[in-house]
């Protein structure tokens, strides 16, 4: 072996193969995609739009490396090579091990930790916590937002003026108060997950009884379902107490997960509000209260459906927001522990030695900002084809 | 009108109160007193020891009584310890336990004490909230314009190459974070080994080692270009993208409009449509866009002082989260939550003055 340092053209050459399992996935998803384009709705579209589909790209690609992480990375993320401190990309590991890897692709941390291994790991965690926060952001903001813009009055004014508090807060400061370890002894994060967690299985619950109340067997078969399934859940996600144990959330991460859907749901709830004012009335609505149907079915079934343009775009931009919030929780090194390899933790150990060592912070950062890229094109390609008819 | 402000204004103060008590009542919690009683006692404190402490020094009882000892609103906490020493809220070094007044909350312009800096919260929030008032000034300079110029110029011509260009550049923006975006620019400008610094320096074009200052530290002295260009850049880079698409979204519709084909038909030039007759109409929603941006430079400018280290207000409230202040972080959230709450406000009522269509009952 020798000790020579790996060009940057090898050093491409090396990461692109690793990506291997990547490309793969990558190619038979778009290949597969394109030849069913026409039967595959607003999605099939895209493929229409170029902004749409490198945004795609870009997003498909950091899923799959999320999902292959374990294939993709060349040595262990948290584990540290050797005693030379920050060696600059494509320096070969001294006396390596029989098997192991043989360079640090995109050098390596003041802890000799690879970089490409983290930034690949850090991708798994961002990708497990933002899509799941965002969506029970949107669950929360949707089953209050639709009820305080279709009735008004009261209900909307307290939730109005409820979710501005929140709003307020400059998001730092309340991150600062909320996610700390004293605040995980108090039972806070707990009591807020029991309050936010229960919104889905309120929303599926209601979904399925307003549109199958008038069929008793399949009313109570789906709604039975959801409340099995989702109370399981809940009581393994939000009290650590499910029975069978295989719901379940580190303290840690629960913590991190509940602030940011709190921060978020408000913002979800003033774009739903919104949207259910507008279209509250339309003909269609008036149609079914003429016909008699309850309010929730009207609001779940005429106005979410019609709703659903403007929120699956916000969904796209929010996961985003939501990359972004929690890379903000890293970089003040809240809720993370201190070996994670998470994209804002990595960017905050990297820019202590900036003015020297470049490679351990730009790298992450590059990663973070082309994910959430992709979803801004994504958001915006999904915005003009679904205008388009 | 009147009563429009009036009710806002009676709106704005019920949120802060609620507000202020959520950070009370947050900061307050007992995990936090005891570290705080570990931090400013002794480490090795017995836990008998650390609740003799919490209740000696005011923080026992109710919260709500805390609450409103801290607002001024109930008499301060006086306590005799058995050393014969009489302690208090509002006893400090100047005066003594006879002289000392009654209630001293934020309505009578008591702040309270800051445990990190040694002084009292008023006098450092406001000497921090100097150095910020700069920086979001220049911020807002080169932000406004910049934002407003992109929205015009892509809204102008929808679907032109210029546009395109543009369009993509706004997006890019705001998917750059401003911790990504510092570090970037940093790279760029401020590194001795890598970007444009290296290379002017071989070249002869610059003096020192670097093209600009990697920290904002010395702008705390004397505001330079080189020492102040960078975090002013990270701050506007994120809000000139959002701005920007706001300001396009605005144009192209009013773009659209008949009285601007009117206008186009009639034989008006195209940059005197433009400058004349869509602008103004076009600016309207912008405005409201750029006010509702200060709640969120309030966090840029969080992240970007502690990224360059400059010790602004956005520093002061990571210091005292830090370390649990309790004081000086209720200070830093009353001028949040203010900023906050003004900026609506002004951008609700300078929207009904720019757009005649709104009326208020």
């Amino acid at each position: 072996m020798d000790d020579q340092l790996l060009n940057w053209g090898q050093i491409i050459a090396r990461i692109l193969q690793q990506f291997l399992p990547v490309w793969i996935a990558l190619a038979i998803t778009f290949a597969l995609s394109f030849k069913f384009k026409r039967r595959l709705g607003l999605y099939g579209k895209l493929f229409d739009s170029p902004v749409g589909l490198v945004g795609l790209f870009l997003v498909m690609f950091w899923i799959f490396t999320a999902l292959f992480a374990d294939l993709v990375i060349t040595m262990d993320p948290i584990a540290q090579f050797g005693r030379v401190k920050n060696p600059p990309p494509g320096t070969p590991i001294v006396d390596a091990a029989e098997g192991q890897y043989a360079y640090f692709l995109l050098g390596a941390d003041h802890l000799a930790r690879d970089v490409f291994s983290r930034v690949v790991m850090g991708a798994r965690r961002v990708l497990m916590i933002a899509p799941a926060a965002t969506s029970f952001a949107f669950m929360v903001g949707v089953t209050l937002g639709l009820p305080a813009g279709y009735f008004g009055g009261k209900l909307d004014t307290v939730l109005s003026f409820l979710s501005n508090l929140v709003l307020a807060f400059p998001v730092i400061l309340l991150f600062y108060l909320l996610v700390t370890p004293e605040i995980r002894d108090t039972g806070i994060p707990v009591t807020l997950a029991a309050v936010l967690f229960i919104f889905p299985v309120i929303f599926f619950c209601t979904l399925f009884n307003s549109r199958f109340h008038t069929n008793p067997t399949r009313r109570n078969l789906y709604v039975g379902l959801t409340l099995l399934i989702g109370l399981w859940a809940y009581s393994g996600l939000a009290f650590n107490k499910d029975p069978l144990g295989i719901w379940s959330m580190d303290p840690n991460m629960l913590n991190v997960f509940v602030s940011v859907v709190f921060v978020n749901s408000p913002t979800v709830f003033r774009i739903v509000r919104g949207i259910v004012m507008d279209l509250k009335a339309r003909d269609y609505v008036a149609a079914g209260q003429t016909r008699g149907e309850s309010a929730w079915y009207i609001m779940l079934w005429e106005i979410l459906p019609n709703a659903r343009g403007p929120l699956i775009v916000d969904f796209c931009l929010r996961i985003g927001y939501t990359t972004i919030l929690l890379g903000t929780l890293g970089f003040f090194g809240l809720g993370v522990s201190p070996e994670s390899p998470d994209w804002g933790s990595t960017i905050d150990d990297g820019r202590k030695l900036l003015s020297l060592y470049l490679h351990p912070a730009i790298t992450p950062a590059l990663a973070l900002m082309s994910l959430v890229l992709g979803l801004n094109l994504l958001a915006d390609g999904l915005r003009e084809e679904s205008l388009k008819d | 009108m009147l009563i429009f402000i009036a009710r806002r204004l009676g709106v704005m103060i019920l949120t802060a109160l609620a507000l202020t008590f959520i950070v009370f009542y947050l900061t307050n919690l007992p995990p936090n007193l005891e570290k705080l009683a570990r931090t400013e006692g002794s480490v090795r404190m017995t836990d008998e020891a650390v609740l003799a402490w919490i209740d000696q020094n005011g923080h026992g009882g109710s919260v709500f009584g805390r609450y409103a000892q801290w607002i001024g609103l109930a008499p301060g906490w006086v306590l005799t310890d058995e050393k014969g020493v009489t302690r208090g809220r509002c006893i400090n070094s100047t005066n003594t336990p006879e002289t000392a007044a009654t209630y001293c909350g934020v309505l009578q312009g008591d702040w309270g004490f800051s445990t990190v800096f040694k002084k009292p919260v008023a006098e450092s929030v406001m000497q921090k909230l100097g150095s910020t008032g700069w920086l979001m000034l220049a911020v807002m300079l080169v932000m406004v314009p910049a934002s407003l110029l992109i929205g015009v110029l892509s809204g102008m011509r929808e679907g032109s190459r210029t546009d395109r260009v543009l369009s993509i550049f706004s997006i890019a923006t705001t998917a750059t974070p401003e911790y990504v975006s510092g570090v970037i620019l940093v790279a760029i400008f401020a590194s001795a080994t890598a970007g444009i610094s290296p290379i002017l320096a071989s070249w002869g074009w610059i003096d020192s080692k670097t093209l600009f200052l990697g920290t904002a530290t010395s702008a705390m002295d004397g505001i330079t270009f080189w020492n102040f260009a960078l975090p002013v850049m990270t701050i506007a880079l994120y809000g000139i993208g959002y701005i920007a698409r706001m300001t396009r979204a605005s144009m192209t519709e009013v773009m659209t409009q008949q009285y601007i084909r009117t206008a186009r038909l009639k034989g008006v030039s195209f940059g005197n449509v433009v400058m004349k007759h869509a602008l103004r109409n076009a600016l309207i929603a912008p405005f409201t866009v750029i006010m509702l941006q200060f709640p969120w430079l309030l966090n840029g400018v969080v992240i970007v002082e502690t990224l360059f280290n400059y010790k602004g207000f956005g520093w002061t409230l990571v210091q005292a989260a830090g370390n649990n202040d309790i004081d000086l972080l209720l200070g830093c959230s009353v001028v949040a939550v203010i900023v906050v709450l003004t900026t609506q406000l002004i951008s609700d009522i300078g929207y009904v003055f720019l757009n005649p269509r709104i009326r208020l009952s």
